[in-house]
């Protein structure tokens, strides 16, 4: 029988490691991470799956082992804007000790954190940013990038937008989202569609906090286009389709960015048209299946694509510990740039090219599933075949090199 | 055709200052009456939204827009009771910082209850789409808002402008000493503004979130709008909400069918301008216990 002293004391034991998790594992040598990502804003519901992936991902790694025999500590915090994430991300390299840096999804923000990791000579594998002026005017030696750049959305979504004959010859009108992403979509979405000869009849920016679209919708109508794409950031693009379909207008709508959080939280009924990403739940893939299944079982509903690809970061920094038994900047730029291939839970592995620091993947387009045909609120979203197809060159999605300004 | 095109943002415009009129009163009248800037405002249009988007799983779209805001009302009450009411004669800067407070705590609870992930919510589909009034298209739903508001106003009007309790209130706004000398307690009526500003607040967020994000922030955007409108219409005048609230929007149809990208900007400039020319808002009254 348990004594009543017994218990006791390994009340005080749990208590304590419950109490002081952080010197538990300081004990044992930790490796400090720094995680940056918006929670608040309009990026913030992306940035609430980030955490909870990346969550998932250090348990999964401490649980079997760690790294070299090291726990991993990650210290997720709110990068709020681009002045703040600087300030944070300095603090975190220079009081925090965390050994280099992750995370992102806002390009303004991103763009600020590279800056300081090239400051500190750290090393910061930036996951969630898209824009293409990252990892090209803008790029630098100690930043990887993991996320799609724009250029590939814009070839997911337009190769299926033109595959079904909506750019050839069509009156296509664009809207976009005011700040660094926006812009670089739209210039991407521009070269596409004067490339495969569709013409712009509209083309317009609107402010990042815009609610109301009404009066873009009215302007949309006066132009009777074919197609309305949009080039918007985060929730933005709830806002618009929510209210695209109050509106009813019959034009086809598509768009180059919609993160699945912002699909599902569109409604019923309410979103429809052709999106790109750059990974869904529905991925048939053994790899893919079990992490929608471990999270499903831990957070309750399947992982967003922020979710996704938090956890495949941290399993790639992992990696690259491990192989080069070292958390050294030097030594794991060179693991880095020497190709080796990562597992991301889909067909085909990725890896980073060497002169720019990109992620090369595939993407996928998306389209609505027809009403009543959704399994759950989860399900409504009806995602097309990898690209670039299995017998084509993964870099093929991707900007060349004659078409990319960086210069490491 | 040009012009058709500008006089369909500027109806567009009235549209939606009809809209924002519904949130501007509410904060004008608890400014005017209490003299003080409920800035825990939007979290009320904030729990408006997710009110209704609660009751309407369960009891369906039309008692959800009735029932959402009449339960906020009832908590404006016990907000006007235990907090707001300590701050009334104390420093402004008490205030604005305890109803500052409130909108970060409200934020943040509803970050924790409901996510930071937008609510899907969408309306009926009788409302979806648009009919075409002469020249103008107007969407089905933004009409049925229209009226909702035009019924609201008139109700706040009649209310404020031809009943006893209007009269003690107006005298309440301009000489709280000299109602109180009469020997009316002023207190009853603020808990009943407070209950009313408040549950417009909350109809507002009801009504608007079939047609934006409901997410944790949108207190936060609102409250911004609001408090333009009720600086650019002037403190203590009914009319002056009204005439602010439709000319933020359709100043902003206007900027945004010349210049798009300037659009959310507009309204400043225009409170600027205001500003210059009459310090006061352009209906505003002068206010002894405020100068």
């Amino acid at each position: 029988m348990t004594s009543r002293r017994d218990l006791l004391k390994a009340g005080t034991a749990g208590a304590l490691a419950l109490g002081f998790p952080a010197i538990v594992k300081a004990q044992s040598g930790a490796i400090k991470i720094g995680h940056l990502t918006p929670l608040t804003g309009f990026l913030g519901a992306l940035g609430e799956y980030a955490v909870m992936g990346m969550k998932m991902a250090v348990e999964e790694v401490n649980a079997a082992g760690g790294v070299m025999g090291r726990q991993l500590d990650v210290m997720s915090e709110d990068s709020v804007n681009p002045a703040t994430a600087s300030t944070k991300a300095q603090r975190m390299l220079e009081r925090d000790g965390v050994e280099f840096l992750m995370g992102e999804i806002n390009s303004a923000s991103a763009k600020t954190i590279m800056q300081v990791a090239a400051r500190n000579k750290r090393l910061f594998l930036q996951i969630g940013a898209r824009s293409d002026v990252l990892r090209g005017k803008d790029c630098n030696r100690y930043t990887f990038h993991v996320d799609i750049p724009v250029t590939v959305m814009v070839n997911a979504a337009g190769q299926a937008l033109a595959r079904e004959g909506h750019i050839k010859g069509k009156r296509i009108y664009f809207l976009t989202s005011d700040y660094l992403f926006g812009h670089d979509l739209a210039k991407a979405a521009k070269a596409f569609v004067a490339a495969n000869g569709g013409t712009l009849v509209g083309d317009e920016l609107t402010a990042t906090d815009t609610t109301d679209f009404s009066p873009f919708l009215l302007k949309i109508r006066q132009a009777k286009p074919d197609l309305v794409a949009t080039n918007l950031g985060g929730n933005q693009v709830t806002n618009f389709v929510k209210q695209y379909a109050e509106f009813g207008l019959p034009y086809q709508v598509a768009g180059f960015n919609l993160n699945t959080a912002d699909a599902w939280s569109a409604g019923e009924g309410n979103l429809a048209g052709i999106w790109p990403t750059v990974w869904h739940h529905d991925l048939d893939t053994p790899g893919s299946k079990a992490f929608v299944a471990a999270f499903r079982q831990k957070y309750g509903k399947p992982p967003e694509n922020h979710a996704w690809i938090e956890y495949v970061s941290l399993k790639i920094m992992a990696q690259a510990m491990n192989a080069t038994k070292s958390v050294d900047t030097e030594k794991l730029i060179k693991y880095f740039e020497s190709q080796a291939e990562f597992d991301l839970l889909k067909a085909r592995k990725g890896y980073f090219r060497a002169w720019d620091h990109q992620l090369i993947q595939e993407a996928f387009p998306f389209t609505v599933k027809p009403k009543g045909q959704a399994k759950d609120k989860w399900d409504i979203l009806a995602f097309g075949a990898a690209v670039p197809a299995p017998n084509q060159p993964l870099e093929s999605i991707n900007p060349p090199k004659s078409q990319n300004a960086c210069v490491l | 055709m040009q012009v058709l095109f500008l006089l369909e943002q500027v109806v567009n415009g009235l549209v939606l200052g009809g809209y924002y009129l519904l949130i501007a009163l509410g904060l004008s009248l608890i400014f005017s009456v209490g003299g003080v800037v409920n800035l825990a405002h939007g979290a009320f249009y904030a729990l408006g939204a997710y009110g209704a988007v609660e009751i309407a799983k369960h009891l369906g779209f039309g008692p959800a827009m009735v029932l959402s805001p009449v339960a906020v009302a009832l908590l404006g009450i016990l907000f006007e009771r235990f907090l707001l009411r300590r701050f009334y004669t104390a420093d402004p800067i008490l205030s604005l910082l305890v109803t500052f407070g409130l909108a970060l705590v409200a934020e943040q609870a509803i970050r924790m209850i409901w996510g930071a992930a937008p609510l899907p919510f969408a309306m009926p589909q009788a409302f979806k789409g648009s009919v075409v009034l002469g020249d103008f298209l107007f969407s089905r739903y933004r009409l049925f808002l229209l009226a909702v508001v035009a019924l609201v106003l008139t109700g706040i009007w009649f209310l404020i402008h031809r009943t006893s309790f209007g009269r003690v209130v107006r005298a309440g706004i301009q000489r709280p000493d000299m109602v109180a000398a009469l020997g009316i307690r002023l207190q009853p009526y603020m808990t009943a503004i407070v209950m009313l500003g408040v549950g417009m607040a909350a109809l507002g967020g009801a009504l608007f979130a079939p047609i934006s994000n409901v997410h944790p922030a949108m207190g936060a955007e609102i409250i911004t709008v609001a408090f333009v409108v009720v600086v650019i219409g002037g403190l203590g005048s009914f009319w002056g909400v009204v005439l602010a609230s439709l000319l933020v929007g359709v100043v902003r149809g206007i900027t945004i069918h010349f210049v798009p990208a300037a659009g959310e900007a507009s309204m400043y400039i225009l409170m600027f301008l205001v500003l210059m020319f009459r310090p006061r808002g352009l209906l505003g009254e002068r206010i002894e216990k405020f100068e």
